[in-house]
């Protein structure tokens, strides 16, 4: 295609514990508006992220004006999602909807650093909906295939991410994949509960 | 149309500017290899072809391909390339203006493709549902759309043979990710031909007009690893949300607002996952049928190859 409309950024699909580890943000040009990606151990860059877990609590934690951080789980750990005036929609379904509830939500990685210096990642939400639990299971083992295809490749001469994150962390991808390997044992468990109910 | 057919059809095209001979000699000939000596067809390809190379006293490097490549109709995508089709004129419009001397679509197995005759290239008319071999033809681009453009130089030669036209729908599959600006209920421009959607009650063609309602949803799925623009026409998205055109605007009138309508779809439709079968245009694909995967997905062979990793 020859189309010079820009391209819409893909969302990733990372599980939670992954993501929490993908402190290192960059930008592949010096444009002011280039977007900024953060650098997935695994070795992918994501400047979106897709992703369903459980929101398990809200709260408004602004001062000023209202500003929502809302902890959304998946079988590998907790994402946490920040929506403030500027995300309006966002916002509000973290202001109405009851917990715990499965969610599905589409944003962009942000980083900050904290007082003590370490760097805490959270998503800005572009989107928050309610799904059901064939959405949830359906992200778990599409987000288990994703995270594999990724370590499979990560050795692949000419993979300029995984070189990346090579030189950036210092993190076992064994430790990723055992993550993803739990979360599929994880939804084994949850059906089997269901079918001997 | 078999393989021999297809053959037949590319050895014609390679001798028909040094033999006269026809598709169904070539086709026997093959046949007869084929079916009667078991030879392998690309063999008995090789074969046929040295028959004629001899009849007409050429060197294999003299025949060439036929100077241009052959293409099939969904295979083109790239623009200002020369290239030689055989296809069917599937439908003929109205040229919109006097410099073209005919328009419409043309058809093969792989799909369809839009031409434009002009009308300065003089050339020979063209029947609706009759097949050709167009030779010389132009490959062109406007919106990420490809078309063939018939010129001065274009040979065209009536094919006596039909051809059943493929569709080109793809299915794409994904979370839906986004409802664009523009989904919902829109008003589109009443004026004849024009369907333009109007922004803030103008459209950017006839200005100030009344508009039309109309229901649609444009939106995105993404897999992962690729994003895909689909638009839903009206009868797509009532399929989709239970929502007709007629509650739209009774919902929008309730509300004092038509924005509400486009927000009940994010609020249902985002984040879950869907598959679309339909036509693409430009870089969209048109819904002809869409569905939410909701069947319990299976995990056990994701697990046997992390095992093996």
């Amino acid at each position: 295609m020859s189309s010079d409309a820009p391209t819409r950024e893909v969302a990733r699909r990372v599980f939670a514990d992954e993501f929490n580890d993908a402190t290192f943000t960059f930008k592949e040009s010096d444009d002011e508006r280039a977007p900024l990606y953060s650098l997935l151990p695994t070795g992918e860059r994501a400047n979106r992220v897709f992703l369903v877990g459980t929101l398990t609590e809200t709260e408004d934690v602004g001062e000023d004006s209202e500003y929502w951080r809302g902890r959304v789980v998946d079988p590998t750990g907790t994402f946490f999602v920040y929506a403030g005036q500027y995300q309006p929609d966002a916002a509000s379904a973290l202001r109405e909807l009851e917990t715990p509830a499965y969610v599905a939500i589409v944003g962009k990685p942000r980083t900050y650093e904290t007082e003590d210096g370490s760097v805490n990642v959270s998503v800005r939400p572009e989107s928050i909906t309610e799904v059901d639990t064939a959405t949830r299971d359906r992200w778990v083992v599409e987000t288990a295939e994703a995270t594999l295809d990724r370590i499979e490749a990560f050795d692949d001469e000419g993979n300029e991410y995984a070189r990346r994150a090579e030189e950036e962390y210092d993190l076992p991808l064994r430790r990723y994949k055992q993550a993803a390997v739990d979360a599929l044992e994880s939804l084994d468990e949850t059906e089997e509960a269901v079918a001997d109910a | 149309m078999s393989d021999i057919q297809q053959t037949a059809r590319q050895l014609h095209d390679q001798f028909s500017e040094h033999l006269d001979v026809d598709v169904e000699e070539i086709a026997e000939r093959l046949e007869q290899y084929v079916e009667e000596y078991k030879i392998p067809l690309n063999e008995a390809r090789r074969s046929v072809e040295s028959h004629y190379l001899e009849e007409a006293g050429l060197e294999r490097d003299e025949l060439g391909r036929g100077g241009n490549p052959t293409v099939q109709a969904a295979d083109v995508d790239a623009p200002d390339e020369w290239v030689d089709i055989t296809a069917k004129v599937v439908e003929l419009w109205e040229p919109r203006s006097d410099s073209v001397a005919q328009v419409g679509l043309l058809g093969d197995e792989s799909g369809t493709i839009k031409f434009t005759k002009w009308a300065a290239s003089d050339l020979d008319e063209l029947e609706e549902g009759q097949v050709y071999r167009l030779g010389n033809v132009v490959t062109d681009e406007y919106q990420g759309r490809y078309s063939v453009k018939l010129n001065r130089t274009t040979t065209i030669t009536e094919v006596d043979e039909d051809i059943e036209v493929g569709d080109d729908e793809t299915t794409v599959e994904g979370a839906l990710v986004d409802i664009q600006s523009g989904s919902g209920l829109i008003k589109r421009c009443p004026e004849e031909n024009c369907t333009r959607v109007l922004q803030n009650g103008r459209c950017s063609e006839h200005g100030e007009v009344e508009g039309e309602f109309d229901l649609r949803i444009k939106g995105v799925l993404d897999d992962g690893a690729e994003v895909h623009e689909i638009i839903l026409n009206e009868e797509a998205t009532t399929d989709l949300t239970g929502v007709t055109l007629e509650e739209a605007k009774q919902q929008a009138m309730d509300a004092l607002d038509t924005t509400v309508v486009a927000d009940d779809m994010r609020e249902t439709l985002l984040g879950r996952y869907y598959r679309v079968t339909g036509p693409t245009l430009g870089r969209y694909v048109l819904a002809n049928e869409i569905e939410e995967l909701t069947e319990q997905v299976d995990g056990e062979a994701v697990l046997i190859k992390a095992r093996s990793m």
